[in-house]
């Protein structure tokens, strides 16, 4: 365990102080880097899925994890991303700059959510995000002169500067280099006053407000860069998909991103990592578990919302941090040993909350 | 002229008068204590004051500006911060994070140059934790500094949240309550820093207690409410000898 003796402003502000951290977020980064040389390349494609789903699960992160905000339809700004890309592809806009609209409108969109729902808290901002994405969905369904209804979408092919990038190894350095960017942005933000602020609105609005915090503001913000990323990955994963319709952004996508945030752990930009990796191996975990049971048990609907929906309620329950809480704990039980204590991690109780003035 | 003015405050909840036709001022530099029994209207006097109520009637003035014109989070601007009665901090953070959300008011970056974390939003950023060094020097609170907020005993919060409302560099500061809850020796300790506030950094103090020794040690001059009215108001000394003061807390004699 390496404890840093701080002389320096920049020993707080900057990423990865600390060496042992610095070297594994390079070996990780590396280990990306040279993946399409390592693996096969259906992997390859697999790989491009995990990422993207990273980049939506940091966009939930943004509002769940970080400012206290729920939403449970955040699978509408996928689609929104999704097929705002595909649609201003088809009518000849290039790549670089119909994916940046595409997330703009995204986020947009939600911004106008986030206004609309800025004095909602708990069930009713759920509800309302729900029913936000219900009617996207439909929307999408139904507008079919632009979006093609049920029938789908093709999406035009990956080209940037007239380079057809249809090999799966090429797709993968476009959507890793988005990826990073991102998580840079993400972190940047994060230890700047506008992560402080946002981290304020979500432990009490109250004390934020007589501290100077425009909650509004701040609020529509979030949800304004959580769509936005939303919808990154909403416009890069219609090019891993080739088709899209509206059903891929139902609900069962909202909670499955959902899955992500919890199981990932709330509140860390690791944590969205951790959970993308989950959600990427559950289905075939899924699909290996269906194999084991009586057929009777197997082909009943409904299996797999039933097993997202009970890991959810689980890990609420055991492990409220999540899985990059139980890494961390992990981590300094080998540290320690053999002084570990569980009571490190034992919350202590809560003292009264002034009456919220909500 | 008086730093804070507030004239005439009326405030209902429903059929009940919280605050009743209160007037009282505060003097630059001063410490000015609100005292009285449960429900007498102290916090509410400081939650109109911050904006969170709206009063029906009455003006509220900060250094000549009309405080009722302004929105919750526009209050700090003008050099008024406050703690709270039950702590307010942000219990997943650690205390380093929390007093550099206390700069909220002063900060001038954007969301897009804070994304790319240009050397600009740095230079900023040296300069307010530059600020929060010496509040937590000031407090002695820098073995706490990157300690999360919900694994602090209660005293230690207190004392961040008194650092916190520091931090936005008031010039005048709110404090509902601050030695509920301490023992004796947090309590002197509470009391040597309230007066350092005061001396060392100029900041009028205007404070909600119950603790009748910390209020006798320093405030200047002390208010007592009863049912939202003004019972007395003048030195310590005077208002407990006060006799509808008396009255209220001990019942008087009459009856």
């Amino acid at each position: 365990m390496q404890v840093l003796f701080k002389t320096h402003y920049d020993q707080d502000i900057d990423h990865l102080a600390i060496r042992g951290e610095r070297f594994r977020i390079l070996a990780a980064v590396g280990l990306a880097l040279a993946a399409p040389l390592l693996i096969d390349s259906y992997f390859v494609g697999e790989l491009a899925i995990f990422l993207v789903y990273i980049l939506a699960g940091l966009g939930l992160m943004v509002l769940i994890g970080f400012s206290g905000q729920v939403s449970f339809g955040h699978s509408a700004f996928l689609g929104i991303g999704a097929y705002a890309h595909s649609v201003l592809l088809g009518q000849g806009v290039p790549f670089l700059i119909s994916l940046p609209a595409a997330a703009l409108l995204a986020g947009l969109v939600g911004a106008a959510l986030g206004r609309a729902s800025s004095k909602m808290h708990g069930f009713y901002m759920a509800i309302a995000t729900l029913a936000f994405a219900i009617v996207v969905e439909t929307i999408l369904g139904e507008w079919t002169d632009v979006t093609g209804g049920h029938m789908g979408l093709e999406v035009p092919p990956m080209t940037i500067f007239g380079v057809d990038l249809g090999e799966p190894w090429q797709q993968y350095y476009v959507i890793l280099a988005v990826v990073l960017f991102c998580i840079w942005g993400l972190a940047n933000l994060m230890r700047a006053p506008k992560g402080r602020m946002m981290i304020a609105v979500r432990d009490s609005e109250t004390s934020a407000r007589s501290l100077g915090v425009d909650i509004a503001r701040v609020k529509i913000a979030a949800f304004f860069v959580s769509a936005m990323l939303t919808g990154l990955a909403g416009g890069l994963m219609a090019h891993l998909l080739f088709y899209i319709s509206p059903e891929t952004f139902g609900v069962n996508e909202s909670l499955k991103l959902l899955l992500m945030v919890i199981v990932g752990g709330v509140g860390t930009i690791t944590g969205a990592i951790f959970g993308a990796v989950f959600v990427t191996v559950l289905p075939v975990a899924i699909a290996f578990l269906r194999e084991l049971l009586p057929t009777s048990l197997a082909d009943m609907a409904g299996l797999e919302q039933f097993l997202f929906g009970g890991i959810i309620a689980l890990f609420i329950i055991f492990e409220p941090e999540g899985l990059y809480g139980r890494w961390r704990k992990l981590r300094l039980f080998i540290e320690t040993y053999p002084y570990y204590k569980r009571a490190t991690f034992v919350r202590q109780k809560r003292y009264l909350k002034t009456g919220r003035f909500k | 002229m008086s730093e804070l003015v507030v004239e005439n405050l009326t405030l209902s909840f429903g059929g009940i008068k919280a605050i009743d036709d209160v007037s009282f001022s505060v003097e630059p530099g001063e410490i000015y204590a609100i005292i009285g029994p449960n429900g007498a209207g102290k916090s509410t006097i400081f939650n109109a004051i911050s904006r969170i109520y709206t009063p029906e009637a009455g003006a509220i003035r900060f250094r000549g500006e009309d405080l009722l014109k302004r929105r919750p989070h526009q209050v700090v601007d003008l050099g008024l911060a406050r703690t709270f009665q039950n702590i307010e901090l942000f219990e997943n953070a650690t205390v380093l994070d929390n007093l550099l959300v206390g700069r909220s008011a002063r900060i001038r970056s954007t969301w897009l140059a804070e994304w790319f974390f240009t050397p600009e939003v740095r230079r900023e950023e040296y300069a307010h934790r530059r600020k929060v060094e010496e509040i937590l020097d000031l407090l002695d609170m820098q073995a706490h500094r990157h300690e999360l907020v919900r694994d602090l005993p209660y005293g230690a919060r207190k004392n961040v949240e008194l650092a916190r409302a520091l931090c936005a560099e008031p010039k005048l500061l709110l404090l509902d309550e601050p030695a509920s809850g301490l023992n004796p020796e947090e309590t002197t300790d509470m009391s040597f820093w309230l007066k350092d506030i005061k001396e060392e950094l100029g900041v009028t103090v205007v404070m909600v207690e119950h603790d009748m020794n910390l209020v006798r040690r320093l405030a200047d001059r002390c208010m007592a409410l009863g049912n939202g009215q003004v019972m007395a108001v003048g030195t310590v000394a005077e208002v407990q000898g006060d006799a509808t003061v008396q009255a209220a807390y001990l019942g008087s004699a009459a009856a």
